[in-house]
């Protein structure tokens, strides 16, 4: 293992609160020197960090790698090879696969793929229930102790509300959180976009705010019944805040994440009929936006996400109602985060956190972190330097983004995992 | 930018009455009072579009509204082609786009879309070739803005000037294009009230905010109305759990003789067809002195003849020799 001294950087750690320019020491993976350098310790490579931003390394709650079963959209290799240009060291693939994130020899399958690439770590969620078609019991414990992080209903809520209490006690009983999407599929389906004044412009079917509260509702009950660790995946409206924050305020354990995306546009940038927002859970108004950044600032919220979705260019060629949701959001996610600090929306130690120690903290693994003796997951990143979003400059293999065009700010000059450097040059002679 | 106007704010494509200013609206009756005038002499073609090429791209069945684009077309001299592609809701995107460049390599000069999708006339006119101009013959929910055009044109015809009117749009205005395409016109023609007249589960949410009065009871909604249009209503609302029953419906909203008392002496009744009788109006109503419904049919070729000439105006036939 190489021993790496990176110096002279603005290090921003959001757990401890230290906010310096100072030094950092990295050996056997891991910190071994924060502000001072250990006795007798020799660089192996010296980053020269003077003007970067040196953050721990994003962690993403909510993505599609695509594969296996959708390999003409992307492939692990390709997705985390883009995260890793990304400053995102740790992803969590959604189990909604072909065939579904249910039983280890999938699982296996996933994280053997990801090794092999020696780029960004795939930390997988578990399907919930087989098939994630809500009738049967996933085997949680072997999706456990093959590396699963969370089950999941995979955006495919359970309508058997006894087969759901059943997945939540028995995902207590081994420990694991229980990632849920609140989405009434009765009020979702056959529809587009957030129903309200432009929907109806439009004359497209809208789905309604009550798609997300009428679910959050009955998760919430089960949750007061079971008391199992729940984390709402993809929260998008004002009054899924107020419940959310209710729920927090009485104790119950419950977390919640939001789509990058969904702190930026609205219903409105659907308005032209495109596709490129065409978003599950949809876009909301302006109201709905505002309530979320408020909710991401005060950490009602603790988690922002990419809910990266790499397409096809097909999926979206055609018209809004025969496109396929989803964004290609992992290229973005770090410029972003720092253009809510650009925005006022929250101070940068906040933000920063949204994307790496309290994702953490939503599984309980212990990343995201500058912490002596922890694992060195790192991002460095030039905080000024502008760039624009085009087709072209993105990693993923999936181009459909609606921010296309932006002008972002924020560049990655290095990812290191496990004191392992992935971007700009990965070292292809050392073992895992 | 609007997409429907070219630079120098003429109209290129028709694909909704949204966003046009009553000039330009104005101008399309105008346009269509004096084909109407052409028609009427017997003399039942002009060669305006001589040498163009029309395609009636149709994605759902209809008669009336593809029969009157079909000879406003003929009656303005162009070549028409009718394709009939009925496919369901799911037809994908691309295969779209391919029906489309395969189209347009036969050099034709304005599709004329339905489609059962919202947003696809839109869509086509975003990827179709600088020359060619689309005009919406309805997509989805969206529009359906030749009607609307059509209807306005019967209003001003049977009533004058559109200030002091009341009107009052009757049915299904969630699921109806038609609706949608007429209150954006009304409004932009400064009409004096409009009204939509629907129980709750018909209205699409926030319909205030396209500018109109909303009535779940018919009766107010009727009172002193100078037009009365009434909607088509599907049978399938039923299923969706819309509407109880069809005789509810008709006990509640169907437009009768005793109710159309309630409107001014002289309102006149409009419905885009095909009619449902005995569901949303009564025959009697349908047949009787007020209705203008067979009027729209025949003022739809003038006013497609319009639309049509106003968008393929000024731009060059393509292969024409120079």
């Amino acid at each position: 293992m190489k021993r790496i001294h990176i110096k002279g950087g603005r290090v921003v750690d959001p757990a401890s609160g230290l906010d310096a320019v100072t030094d950092l020491c990295i050996a056997e993976k891991r910190f071994v020197g924060i502000g001072a350098t250990p006795d007798g310790f020799v660089a192996d490579q010296v980053i020269d960090a003077t003007g970067l931003l040196v953050i721990p390394g994003l962690i993403d709650l909510g993505t599609h790698l695509r594969e296996p079963g959708e390999e003409h959209k992307a492939t692990i290799a390709s997705e985390v090879t883009a995260a890793a240009r990304a400053g995102v060291t740790c992803l969590c693939p959604s189990p909604a696969t072909d065939p579904v994130t249910d039983t280890t020899a999938v699982v296996e399958l996933i994280t053997r793929r990801a090794r092999q690439t020696r780029m960004t770590r795939v930390m997988p969620i578990g399907a919930l229930t087989r098939g994630l078609e809500g009738r049967q019991l996933s085997e949680m414990a072997a999706l456990k102790a093959a590396g699963c992080v969370a089950v999941s209903d995979g955006g495919r809520p359970v309508t058997n509300t006894l087969v759901l209490r059943r997945a939540l006690e028995y995902a207590a009983t081994h420990d694991l959180t229980v990632i849920l999407t609140p989405q009434d599929p009765d009020l979702t389906d056959g529809s587009w976009m957030h129903e309200g004044w432009v929907s109806t412009r439009m004359g497209v079917p809208g789905i309604p705010v009550a798609a997300e509260t009428a679910a959050l509702a009955r998760y919430l009950a089960l949750v007061e019944e079971t008391g199992t660790r729940t984390h709402f995946a993809r929260l998008s409206s004002a009054r899924g805040m107020t419940m959310l924050a209710r729920a927090r305020q009485s104790g119950l354990p419950v977390s919640a994440d939001v789509a990058m995306h969904h702190l930026f546009l609205s219903d409105m940038d659907v308005s032209g009929f495109n596709p490129l927002c065409h978003v599950l859970p949809p876009l909301r108004n302006d109201g709905d936006r505002a309530a979320l950044r408020e909710a991401v600032a005060s950490g009602t919220i603790q988690a922002i996400c990419s809910d990266h979705q790499p397409h096809d260019p097909d999926a979206k060629a055609g018209t809004l109602l025969a496109s396929e949701p989803g964004i290609s959001g992992i290229d973005t996610l770090l410029a972003l985060t720092l253009r809510l600090v650009e925005d006022k929306v929250m101070d940068l130690r906040s933000a920063l956190a949204r994307v790496t120690c309290d994702a953490a903290d939503v599984l309980g693994v212990p990343r995201g972190r500058i912490t002596e003796g922890r694992s060195a997951d790192l991002c460095l990143l030039d905080p000024e330097e502008p760039w624009w979003l085009t087709s072209e400059s993105m990693a993923s293999r999936g181009r459909n983004s609606p921010f296309l065009g932006w002008e972002l700010t924020g560049r990655v000059r290095w990812t290191l995992l496990e004191g392992r450097v992935l971007h700009p040059s990965p070292e292809l002679d050392e073992s895992a | 930018m609007n997409i429907q106007l070219d630079e120098a704010g003429r109209l290129r494509h028709f694909l909704t009455t949204e966003g046009l200013s009553r000039d330009l609206l104005e101008q399309i009756l105008g346009t269509a009072a004096s084909f109407s005038e052409v028609i009427e002499k017997s003399v039942k073609k002009v060669p305006l579009l001589r040498g163009r090429t029309v395609i009636n791209l149709f994605f759902e069945p209809s008669t009336r509204t593809r029969t009157t684009f079909e000879l406003a077309a003929k009656r303005l001299s162009a070549d028409v082609l009718n394709i009939n592609l009925a496919t369901s809701a799911t037809s994908k995107g691309e295969s779209l786009l391919d029906t489309l460049q395969n189209l347009q390599a036969m050099q034709c000069d304005m599709f004329v879309v339905r489609h059962a999708d919202s947003g696809t006339a839109h869509f086509i006119a975003e990827h179709v070739a600088p020359h060619v101009s689309v005009v919406n013959a309805g997509d989805g929910r969206h529009a359906h803005p030749t009607q609307a055009m059509l209807d306005m044109y019967t209003i001003r015809r049977h009533k004058g000037d559109f200030e002091p009117l009341r009107v009052a749009i009757v049915g299904d205005i969630a699921h109806s294009r038609v609706a949608r395409s007429q209150i954006h016109a009304l409004n932009a023609l400064g009409a004096g009230e409009v009204r939509v007249i629907a129980p709750r589960t018909l209205l699409p949410k926030d319909v205030e905010n396209l500018g109109v009065h909303v009535y779940h009871d018919i009766d107010a909604g009727l009172r002193d109305a100078d037009v009365v249009m009434s909607l088509r209503l599907q049978k399938e609302r039923m299923q969706g759990a819309l509407l109880p029953s069809e005789h509810e419906y008709y006990q509640l909203y169907g437009i009768t003789r005793a109710r159309l008392a309630l409107a001014h002496p002289e309102a006149i009744v409009m419905h885009p067809g095909p009619i449902n009788r005995g569901v949303e109006i009564e025959s009697s109503v349908a047949d009787g002195p007020q209705s203008v419904i067979l009027n729209q049919v025949t003022n739809g070729i003038a006013t497609r003849m319009a639309v049509m000439s106003m968008c393929l105006e000024g731009r060059s036939v393509v292969g024409e020799p120079t």
